[in-house]
């Protein structure tokens, strides 16, 4: 396969971007998308230019590090990660545009890689259990219902990729903070912090400098995990329910 | 608690769609009224003298109506604010485009920021014209609202803000219903397609039976 790539150039967070136009041949189908940008930048090594800067960690698609908008859509094509995107899902001769994650929230630090520490602020500031933990305890020394466990395995299956905040119009993290808050709220583990893990992810979440929802559902159609939009909803019920608890104390 | 709603975006989105719910339901009370237009102006005059008095004698007259102004106010107030903040953080939040676009949404989630103004401007004009009559073409009456409406819609300025502004409330509805009952929590996988349904249907029959009344007056029906 011969591409035409277009990639986004920035030599780091203050200076101005573009797009680059680069050529590539010798492109097998069977290659991932990250394998043929590593192709791309075998040859840019060779001729003595800056190679692309790209995130990619497992290359499974369990990670969640690839970060990669291309042809407008976060992470392609197809439902699932860069990195488990196959040029077969491309044409010979195709020209692909290739751009990082854009949100005020999530910074560019050089190319394709941008800062997504905004969703680690947002996991300290409640996405966990203060339950001890340890090794893992006797399957049913806690009951949990079989709905509930099912939901929380939805949720849970959220890698924080940021491809919501990358596909939303406004740059909102709704999708992944929902994904994380009912991950926990619905488990007898995370019950303690209920109130105060919605209340408080959402007050970090608007505090980072995201967007609101305006439920263009943008962000469950690019999600490579499935999570559905009505998770949203689901997180709302969550805030209304613990301010009003807050409101009564 | 006042304090962690206005403080949230979760909580603004509240407001939006507690503040929505009560415009949408004053709008199915005031198409139902609008329809009364086609059973001659006796009937209609008579309706709208009768909002003046109802809750007679306990409430004075007009008092009924000057309380559901208030709170019809206050809704479009609230809502307005919310949107305007949301709306600022939202684009604040993409500053930078992508280069390559994906067509995105609906027709109607697209349309929401400038169907709502849109919206917002003819509801001045609408007070103006029909309510005080400041800008009413012709003489306008009080008392007399069959005459006043036979006069707006004989002008083709009258039809085309208002059916224009009507197409627009159809597409508001649409995703505004439906995002409302998200917003507050009602929504969920197996009431999805019930929530849609109803938010095609309000908006459908809404924008017909209001469009109905300047199409009955341009074909004479309503004269």
């Amino acid at each position: 396969m011969k591409l035409t790539l277009r990639v986004w150039r920035q030599k780091n967070a203050d200076a101005d971007g573009a797009m680059s136009t680069y050529a590539v041949d010798g492109i097998s189908s069977d290659m991932s998308f990250l394998e043929m940008l590593d192709i791309l930048n075998e040859q840019l090594i060779l001729s003595g230019e800056e190679p692309v800067a790209f995130d990619h960690d497992c290359r499974e698609g369990i990670c969640g590090a690839c970060s990669l908008v291309i042809n407008g859509e976060a992470h392609g094509p197809e439902r699932t990660t860069a990195c488990q995107l196959h040029m077969r899902s491309f044409q010979d001769g195709d020209t692909i545009d290739i751009e990082p994650w854009r949100a005020s929230a999530f910074p560019v630090i050089r190319d394709l890689v941008v800062d997504r520490s905004a969703f680690d602020r947002i996991i300290q500031a409640g996405g966990y259990v203060t339950a001890p933990t340890g090794s893992a305890p006797e399957a049913h020394a806690t009951p949990v219902p079989k709905a509930d466990a099912d939901f929380a395995f939805e949720h849970a299956e959220c890698i924080g990729c940021g491809a919501c905040v990358a596909a939303c119009p406004n740059g909102a993290a709704m999708l992944f903070t929902s994904a994380k808050i009912n991950h926990l709220n619905v488990l007898p583990q995370g019950a303690p912090e209920r109130e105060t893990r919605v209340l408080d992810m959402v007050a970090q979440m608007d505090s980072e400098g995201f967007g609101g929802c305006t439920l263009t559902g943008e962000c469950a159609t690019a999600c490579p995990k499935g999570i559905p939009l009505v998770s949203i909803t689901s997180m709302n019920k969550e805030w209304l329910r613990a301010a009003r608890k807050a409101g009564k104390r | 608690m006042a304090r962690t709603v206005w403080d949230s975006t979760v909580g603004k989105k509240t407001v939006m769609a507690v503040s929505g719910v009560i415009m949408l339901m004053y709008l199915v009370a005031h198409v139902i009224g609008n329809l009364k237009i086609f059973f001659g102006p006796e009937e209609f005059n008579h309706y709208g003298h009768w909002l003046r008095t109802v809750g007679e004698p306990f409430m004075h007259y007009e008092w009924t109506l000057w309380l559901i102004r208030v709170v019809l106010a206050g809704a479009v107030v609230a809502h307005a604010v919310c949107a305007y903040q949301l709306s600022r953080r939202d684009i604040k939040a993409r500053p930078s485009k992508y280069v390559h676009r994906k067509p995105q949404a609906s027709y109607a989630t697209r349309t929401m920021r400038w169907g709502g103004i849109i919206l917002g401007l003819f509801i001045v004009w609408h007070v103006l014209d029909l309510t005080t009559g400041t800008v009413h073409s012709g003489g306008f009456q009080a008392g007399h609202p069959y005459q006043n409406v036979v006069d707006t819609f004989s002008t083709w300025y009258g039809n085309v803000i208002y059916i224009v502004a009507m197409l627009a409330l159809g597409l508001h509805i649409r995703h505004g219903f439906w995002s409302a009952a998200q917003t507050l929590g009602v929504g969920s996988r197996a009431r999805d397609r019930a929530l849609k349904t109803i938010a095609d249907v309000l908006a459908l029959l809404l924008t017909a039976g209001f469009i109905a009344v300047p199409v009955g007056v341009m074909t004479g029906v309503v004269s």
